[in-house]
């Protein structure tokens, strides 16, 4: 018979590691979908996955049951995230030169007639990568949150543990901040 | 050139390309050999550990301590110096004692 998660839970608390696995097993998916988003090579990727694991089993008896272990475990992961972002701010003052040519025409057609650029191009994304990149990483973390995964700005304090004014006020920087990035691309491409 | 019209649309192909949620082979079976693997925290062992650490900066502190009962009894006159030195441990006594003194006081 399958066991609950509660039972699981019960039993690794007791010191048994295996009951951990299955949890392991079921949350992975969405635990790696989510490092993803801020973690582009899969051996980084992987060692922070691996990083949400051991603190998870570590601080599992803070684990109160009031919300759904999903919920425990998310907010886990954006913290190592974020942690992962604070400890890793490289390539932030690098230059915007090295824009591949589909960038460049990218930028160039939407310069232009921004209707006619297409969302959906390999340039639109790689260069939205690069954007983020350039951004710190509370900004990051909230332009993620808020604008690529829509999430409301409770669901982001609740998962970051930031205040609800703190959000709207990080929220607010970090859009003016990838517009100065914009605003600097656009700058050095035409000038 | 409208700088938000392109932020938004490079959102929008941020949004369009969702993350894959694809899970190394064995991934489980890594992490629950890595916990098993882990030895199990000895609450003793962290304790000591903890007075451990805790002694370096206990010595520091009795030296500073030293060091300033040693130079306010130099910086003293040499009529006062008997008296300065004679009074710091009952006023350093004093000092660190006061609040369980005022706690008294109150009951």
């Amino acid at each position: 018979m399958e066991r609950t998660e509660a039972e699981l839970i019960a039993a690794t608390l007791q010191g048994d590691a295996a009951s951990f696995e299955p949890l392991v097993q079921k949350y992975s998916p969405r635990v790696f979908a989510t490092v993803r988003r801020y973690a582009r090579r899969e051996d980084e990727v992987e060692d922070i996955a691996q990083e949400i694991w051991i603190k998870a089993h570590q601080k599992l008896s803070s684990f109160r049951a009031e919300a759904p272990f999903e919920h425990w475990l998310m907010r886990l992961t954006v913290r190592t995230c974020f942690d992962f972002l604070r400890k890793h701010q490289r390539n932030r003052e690098a230059a915007f030169s090295d824009l591949s040519e589909p960038e460049n025409d990218w930028l160039e057609r939407c310069g232009a007639q921004p209707d006619s650029a297409s969302e959906n191009a390999d340039a639109a994304r790689s260069l939205i990568q690069r954007i983020m990149e350039k951004l710190p990483p509370q900004s990051r973390l909230v332009i993620t949150l808020l604008e690529i995964e829509d999430r409301s700005v409770k669901e982001i304090s609740a998962l970051t543990g930031w205040s609800v004014p703190l959000v709207k006020v990080r929220a607010f920087r970090a859009r003016a901040e990838m517009r100065k990035i914009l605003a600097r691309i656009t700058r050095d491409k035409y000038l | 050139m409208k700088l938000e019209q392109m932020r938004q649309k490079l959102l929008s192909a941020a949004r369009a390309e969702t993350p894959a949620d694809s899970v190394p082979y064995a991934f489980e079976k890594r992490i629950t050999a890595l916990l098993q693997s882990q030895p199990a925290a000895d609450s003793w062992a962290l304790w000591a550990r903890a007075l451990w650490r805790a002694a370096l900066p206990c010595v520091a502190v009795m030296l500073l301590i030293g060091a300033i009962a040693g130079l306010s009894s130099t910086t003293n006159g040499n009529g006062n110096q008997t008296a300065s030195v004679e009074e710091f441990p009952q006023d350093f006594q004093q000092t660190m004692l006061a609040a369980v003194d005022q706690f008294e006081e109150v009951w």
